[in-house]
């Protein structure tokens, strides 16, 4: 057989894992791969970020969009630091990536030399695997073990690092897709005898709720899960990462879980007496108190992942299985039912927290432009089936709490690790993950400025994004936490914020600014409409605060309105 | 009111005791730096680490002894057995298992003069053997377990200086009737590992 370079083998092992978009970054220890990429060009679609980090968190959007396994390749040294961050925020957001990074040759490693680092090491504690090739021979077999890793069971991220010897001696070519690890056991059998005890819960309780996590969109379980809660008549709350599995107008959906969701799933949390917990990890934004947490309900948890049952609430039944499997198998046998009655009660929670905080914030009658009212004009302007991506802090609860999403697969965030400048780069990867449906990028002023040089990426490839801005010119999320916890004293969070306007011209980017409510209708019209990628920089109130709030560390049942 | 939080455990889950875990994995450079990170990550110190290659080619197994409470290490040996190159990870109290460590002790040949110390000592009390003997230096080996190589050390000190001293981690095996190669060959036919089931 004819032997072909190992960076050649490289991209060909990406085309057979059926790879078209790699978010990339060159540099020295990775050009010999480069160089094979533009002989492929037919093939793979590349995008040149303007930075390493936006070339991760542009592969997460295409990922969590797509459900496809998102690429990224970087250069050894900075160019593997750099893309730390969005590894660590896909282990703990389980999104699956592989990420290819360079490395100087294998005889120099351990001796300091140029861009060298020890990105196997760095990475160790945030991959989900990691392998560092030294020779052309492992190329196939390592990349379909990496893919293969990536995509099943709980997915995550994966890096393989190669020597720049090993791109560039010769191999045969010849790639078999990865069937199994006998290490690694990521389709767990399903228990019947556990399905039958939840069962038998779930058809005797009398106020019990589901909360749905990520885990439903990641094994594509939305019908099952509907089925599910058609069925048993069970009331259906999300977490952050859960959004949009269920259509916002479900008539058994009651709303957002957690420090700022709704109020009617979090107070009810402890008055239920079954927590149906599928796909979720009960993260402490999710519980908090957790002495405090769910105290009348027995808890029932769909998990892939062993590690995370028990690992912070105790369940009564734990199904260790993919969440579509165990909803098939638990559809089969539990009873029609219905808790009308109980789905009632959150009604009357959600009249509440509409009356205290959601119509004030959304029929302002003063001339202020509050970020509720923005999300809900554009959650009505595009019917909810848009695809929002979101970044950090007081925008992205208020879009949680604001947009009615109605399709699913719909809301990208970074949600684990909280990483302020993932939006902007993210909705590029989701727009060219889903290229047919509308990308939302909705990012503080803040954040923004993290990773605006991405604002490159979106102008040089045309990339279709709406960009919304909402401006406060404050770190909004920790001055809140300032005013009500640290006595209003507002410590270095104040911005002098540029001309993101000029910014955007700058780069090419169409773009308007709302400053006055009565242009604000008509500036989002123009926004939503425009084809195009598009820049609205909204200047909100200065010192708006998130409700309902549960303070950090309490009990879900002291959920604050006010 | 139920209380069902992490923090709400049974008292005797509370308590600090010795753990041992055995892990069978992979032979892959790096696995021990991956393992490690995650005692490091709850703050929790090693005892004592023993790597080695077992009776199946391309496997080998940990042996870490680890202070810990119950609640704390079964979220370890979790985590541990999540890592892909993890074979199997197990947790032990100490009566399930069969352990030993070894200890090496350099003496001085002159404090081999003074009377009984060889034969009542070395031998009768302890079991222990001597592995090298050296104009000036010996070498005595002792098997059993911490307590006891700290006995023999501190009976031996008393005869003189010790000129070095060296103890090697535990190893163990389970009480269990278990076959190493047969476990793996499970593991290689197991569903739960295979695609598209």
């Amino acid at each position: 057989m004819k032997k072909i370079q190992g960076s050649e083998a490289i991209i060909k092992s990406l085309i057979e894992e059926s790879v078209d978009t790699i978010f990339g970054y060159p540099g020295g220890a990775i050009m010999p791969i480069y160089d094979s990429l533009y002989s492929y060009q037919d093939k793979i679609n590349h995008i040149l970020t303007r930075h390493e980090q936006g070339a991760i968190h542009a592969a997460q959007g295409y990922s969590r969009v797509s459900g496809k396994v998102g690429v990224c390749f970087a250069t050894s040294g900075p160019g593997a630091t750099n893309l730390i961050t969005g590894i660590a925020d896909a282990q703990i957001d389980s999104t699956p990536l592989v990420c290819i990074t360079g490395q100087v040759p294998s005889q120099l490693l351990g001796t300091d030399a140029f861009q060298e680092s020890d990105i196997i090491g760095i990475s160790m504690p945030v991959t989900k695997w990691n392998y560092q090739i030294t020779s052309s021979d492992e190329i196939c077999q390592i990349i379909s073990k990496a893919f293969y890793i990536a995509r099943s069971g709980r997915p995550g991220p994966v890096l393989i690092d190669i020597t720049k010897n090993a791109q560039f001696s010769d191999v045969i070519f010849n790639y078999k897709k990865c069937e199994r690890i006998r290490s690694y056991h990521p389709y767990p059998i399903i228990n019947d005898k556990k399905i039958k005890e939840a069962s038998k819960l779930i058809n005797e309780a009398r106020k019990p709720l589901i909360l749905v996590g990520q885990g439903v969109l990641l094994s594509n379980a939305e019908n099952e899960l509907i089925k599910f809660s058609e069925t048993t008549g069970i009331p259906l709350a999300s977490t952050l990462l859960g959004l949009s599995a269920v259509s916002c107008d479900h008539k058994n959906y009651v709303g957002y879980l957690g420090m700022h969701g709704n109020y009617g799933p979090n107070v009810k949390t402890n008055e239920a007496d079954l927590i149906i917990a599928i796909g979720m990890r009960f993260d402490d934004r999710v519980t908090g108190d957790t002495t405090k947490y769910a105290v009348n309900a027995k808890i029932i948890h769909l998990e892939i992942d062993p590690s995370e049952i028990d690992k912070i609430i105790k369940t009564d039944v734990a199904i260790n299985a993919d969440a579509k499997e165990a909803l098939i198998e638990l559809n089969k046998i539990v009873n029609n039912n219905n808790h009308d009655e109980w789905i009632n009660e959150f009604r009357e929670c959600d009249k509440l927290e509409f009356d205290k905080i959601i119509n004030k914030e959304i029929n302002v009658v003063e001339d202020k432009i509050l970020m509720a009212d923005v999300i809900n004009r554009i959650s009505n302007l595009t019917k909810g089936k848009s695809i929002i991506v979101t970044d950090v802090g007081q925008h992205q609860m208020i879009t949680s709490r604001y947009y009615k999403f109605k399709k699913s697969n719909s809301n990208i965030t970074s949600g684990g690790l909280g990483t302020m400048g993932f939006a902007l780069p993210a909705s590029l990867g989701a727009k060219i993950g889903q290229p047919k449906r509308d990308v939302i990028a909705v990012i503080g002023d803040g954040g923004i400025q993290m990773t605006i040089q991405e604002l490159a990426t979106i102008s040089q490839y045309n990339i279709k994004v709406k960009i919304l801005i909402l401006n406060n010119n404050f770190l909004g999320m920790v001055r809140q936490w300032q005013e009500l916890f640290f006595d209003n004293r507002y410590s270095f969070t104040e911005m002098k914020n540029p001309n993101f306007n000029i910014i955007a011209d700058g780069y090419g980017i169409k773009n308007n600014k709302v400053e006055n409510k009565k242009d604000l209708d008509k500036c989002l019209k123009e926004f939503i409409n425009y084809d195009g990628s598009y820049l609205l920089n909204v200047v909100v109130e200065k010192e708006e605060n998130v409700f309902p709030m549960v303070p950090s560390g309490e009990s879900v049942s002291n959920i604050r309105l006010e | 009111m139920k209380k069902r939080g992490i923090y709400q455990i049974k008292d005797s889950d509370k308590k600090v005791k010795e753990y041992t875990l055995s892990v069978l994995t992979e032979d892959k450079a790096g696995l021990l730096n991956h393992i490690t990170i995650i005692f490091n990550r709850r703050k929790l110190n090693i005892n004592s680490l023993n790597v080695s290659t077992t009776e199946v080619k391309g496997v080998s197994r940990f042996t870490i002894v680890v202070s810990s409470t119950k609640e704390k290490i079964i979220k370890v040996v979790n985590h541990i057995n999540k890592l892909i190159d993890v074979l199997a990870a197990f947790l032990y109290e100490e009566d399930e298992i069969y352990y030993q460590e070894i200890a090496l002790y350099k003496l001085s040949t002159k404090i081999f003069l003074k009377g009984d110390l060889v034969e009542k000592i070395i031998i009768r009390k302890y079991g222990a053997k001597i592995l090298k003997i050296e104009e000036d230096h010996i070498i005595i080996q002792k098997t059993g377990t911490k307590v006891g190589t700290q006995k023999l050390y501190d009976e031996l000190k008393k005869f003189g200086e010790i000129l070095e001293f060296a103890r090697s981690g535990r190893v163990a095996l389970s009480k269990k009737k278990r076959k190493t190669v047969n476990f793996i060959k499970k593991l290689e036919k197991t569903k739960s590992n295979k695609l598209n089931i």
